[in-house]
């Protein structure tokens, strides 16, 4: 083989090996075939005095996913997994729209306070996942099912209006705020949607913590070996539980930021399939999924992606009940590249199908 | 202290879980005949409404016990049933097929789905939540593929039958006010659901598949040593339980005779419940079927409690169970630590 060619070889498998390949790569292949599509793809324009474009609007709808990919990473990295993401942010939607006021003269609290309070709920549900994986040991999944389920029936109950003397759960609350608009919508002036930036702090204040403190490299530890994580003196119950509680507020967060987008709190839909999607970004972007090292910026951009992908595959007119069976297949196909029996079964057949060559030469 | 080292010994016992599921049963039963008497609590045929109304819970619990013995789970029940339901419902409906056809299809179907979930379980080494979670948005996707409006079952004459036949029981006669003796009565899909929890037990006791789950759930290492062909067995327990789920399905669907895409929603929580609740280790290596029946029964009493309280929301069935099922995980971790600190 020509030198240079077998160089160019040897640095495309060094750039394939690396941890942000898989993420990009996605990405850019989502996005040449959307350019394909519709050439119009890149153009940004400013309408009505905010951004306008396809770009503009992928990034914007991402902000939930990113902002729920990050807490998913956390707890990924420790080796678990949270798929109460989406009820946990329905829970936190309703009773952040329960306490701004779904009628005039109901309970109408500050807008500040609401949210914080939302937020604690967040927290407050991540904590008890976290107290049931990191005290009780019990397997991630299993304990996060518990609010996966019961969650939604809380948000319903929450979710309570009051219809001719009677409170009834389980109906969809409006707010009549204009100011709780802005959360999900255009800050006045600014030309940019308000979740891009709620996305951007998230991302960047969690950058710093792991970066700059010891926490992300405990958060490793504990996903590699928590065993010999606690023998050198590192609280591996306490990190596992402040990763759920982080994995909770992030949720809230989402949680709020969709019901001001659609203005009203919707127990059943809230954050729906939310879970699978956050899930999806953390593998897209190179982590794995039992846990160990993780990249924050990896599941940015896959969550950017997937995304992408949505948005893409509704402008095939594919409806939002049936998106679930195009996720599951990708879910399914990075899974599998990721595992290691794919990467025996190749090197076994590598190594045969050497054996016969150098038997034939 | 003799008591007490003894009551230490029982709680460290497996069998323990179960012994207390039974004694709940029993004093939720006696609680709710007290307070519901009115209501007809009591009566033989508001059991029998129990089992007819869960009749798919049974046969999925007793699926999702073999699954959960081995250590694995498998989240996507809920979502095959929502798409046997549509599938019958569409077959028969809209295409005009035979009832006993598409029954067969549907059976097939959960066949190879559980194939294709325990082939990338065992062989590709998947975690199995991952699997099935994927399995679930799958299945619940394909199902709005199918229809996103309701079809309900009206044209299909055999089916009809079949879902609505009462099976007379001979005993346990109440007389109405008019003086009829009135038997209680269970649907054809009791007899299914039964018939396919004694085949289960009977697999799970005396075969030699059954009890290389238990060695497998046990320690994976040894069953391999002890020469159990572990990846093929943990296949199987998948695809009994694709198959079990599609069978579910189909009872699930005589007692709605419809499809539509919200249905089953969340009734993997119940049959993980059930089968929690039953005494079933999550861990592996500990179960029976016989508790995730009554784990199904407690579930199916919290049911009729609100049924007959009548002021409470529905909402209310997925919390309290939801909570049930905390419980009882949480009883689960501490029997293990009492049983860890033992052995050390």
């Amino acid at each position: 083989m020509n030198p240079d060619l077998r160089k160019l070889k040897n640095a495309v498998i060094a750039v394939s090996k690396k941890q942000l390949f898989l993420p990009v790569f996605a990405l850019c292949i989502v996005l040449i075939v959307n350019v394909v599509k519709t050439p119009t793809f890149f153009n940004i324009s400013i309408q009505n005095g905010v951004l306008y474009g396809y770009i503009v609007d992928i990034i914007n709808r991402a902000s939930e996913l990113i902002i729920l990919a990050v807490g998913m990473t956390l707890v990924i990295a420790t080796g678990g997994i949270d798929i109460s993401v989406g009820a946990v942010g329905a829970v936190a939607a309703a009773v952040c729209v329960r306490l701004l006021g779904s009628s005039y003269d109901a309970f109408a609290t500050p807008l500040f306070l609401s949210i914080g309070i939302a937020l604690l709920a967040g927290i407050a549900c991540g904590a008890f996942n976290g107290f049931l994986v990191s005290r009780l040991k019990i397997q991630a999944m299993v304990a996060t099912l518990i609010l996966f389920t019961a969650g939604r029936g809380i948000a319903q109950l929450i979710s309570a209006r009051e219809i001719g003397g009677k409170m009834v759960p389980g109906q969809i609350l409006y707010v009549r705020m204009e100011s709780f608009k802005a959360i999900g919508g255009f800050l006045p002036g600014v030309v940019v949607p308000t979740p891009v930036f709620i996305a951007l702090g998230v991302v960047i204040i969690a950058y710093f913590i792991l970066t700059r403190t010891a926490l992300g490299l405990y958060v490793k530890t504990v996903g590699i070996n928590s065993k010999a994580g606690r023998l050198v003196g590192i609280n591996s119950t306490f990190i596992i539980f402040m990763c759920y509680l982080i994995c909770g507020f992030t949720a809230a967060i989402a949680g709020v930021v969709t019901s001001s987008r659609i203005y009203s709190s919707d127990a059943n839909n809230i954050g729906l399939y939310m879970e699978l999607d956050a899930i999806l970004a953390v593998a897209l972007g190179g982590n794995s999924l039992s846990g160990g090292k993780f990249s924050l910026l990896g599941s940015v951009i896959g969550a950017i992606t997937i995304q992408a992908l949505t948005t893409s595959l509704y402008a095939m007119g594919i409806t939002a009940d049936q998106l679930p069976v195009y996720k599951a297949i990708v879910v399914i196909l990075i899974v599998s590249i990721q595992s290691d029996q794919l990467k025996h079964w190749i090197r076994n057949f590598r190594q045969k199908s050497g054996t016969v060559k150098a038997v034939v030469q | 202290m003799k008591i007490g080292n003894y009551l230490k010994e029982k709680m460290a016992s497996t069998g323990f879980l179960l012994f207390i599921t039974i004694i709940m049963f029993f004093i939720m039963y006696a609680g709710g005949v007290l307070v519901y008497h009115k209501q007809g609590f009591g009566t033989i045929q508001t059991f029998m409404n129990m089992l007819i109304d869960n009749a798919g819970l049974i046969i999925a619990a007793a699926g999702m016990t073999a699954v959960v013995i081995t250590g694995g789970i498998d989240i996507s029940v809920g979502s095959v049933i929502g798409l046997v339901c549509m599938m019958l419902a569409y077959m028969m409906q809209v295409m005009g097929m035979n009832a006993y056809v598409s029954i067969a299809v549907v059976l097939l179907f959960g066949l190879v789905f559980g194939t294709f979930q325990g082939w990338l379980i065992a062989y590709m080494r998947l975690q199995p939540f991952i699997v099935t979670l994927a399995g679930l948005f799958f299945c619940r996707g394909l199902t709005a593929v199918i229809s996103v409006d309701q079809i309900a079952i009206t044209e299909n004459e055999t089916f009809l039958n079949m879902a609505t036949k009462n099976i007379y029981l001979f005993f346990g006669a109440t007389v109405n006010k008019r003086g009829i003796r009135l038997y209680p009565f269970i649907h054809p899909s009791v007899v299914i659901a039964l018939c396919a929890l004694a085949v289960i037990w009977y697999v799970l006791k005396y075969t030699k598949f059954g009890r290389s789950l238990f060695a497998i759930g046990g320690n994976e290492q040894s069953a391999l040593l002890m020469g159990v062909n572990v990846r093929r067995t943990k296949m199987i327990a998948y695809i009994l339980n694709g198959f079990l789920a599609s069978l579910a399905g189909f009872v699930f669907c005589l007692n709605t005779t419809s499809g539509f895409v919200e249905q089953a929603r969340g009734f993997e929580i119940e049959v993980i419940a059930s089968t929690v609740i039953g005494g079933t280790l999550l861990s592996g290596g500990v179960g029976t079927v016989v508790g995730s029946f009554f784990g199904v029964l407690i579930k199916a009493i919290i049911e009729t409690y609100i049924r007959c309280n009548g002021t409470l929301s529905s909402w209310w069935n997925k919390i309290v169970l939801s909570a049930l099922l905390c419980f009882f995980i949480v009883l689960q971790s501490v029997f293990a630590s009492i049983r860890r600190k033992r052995s050390i």
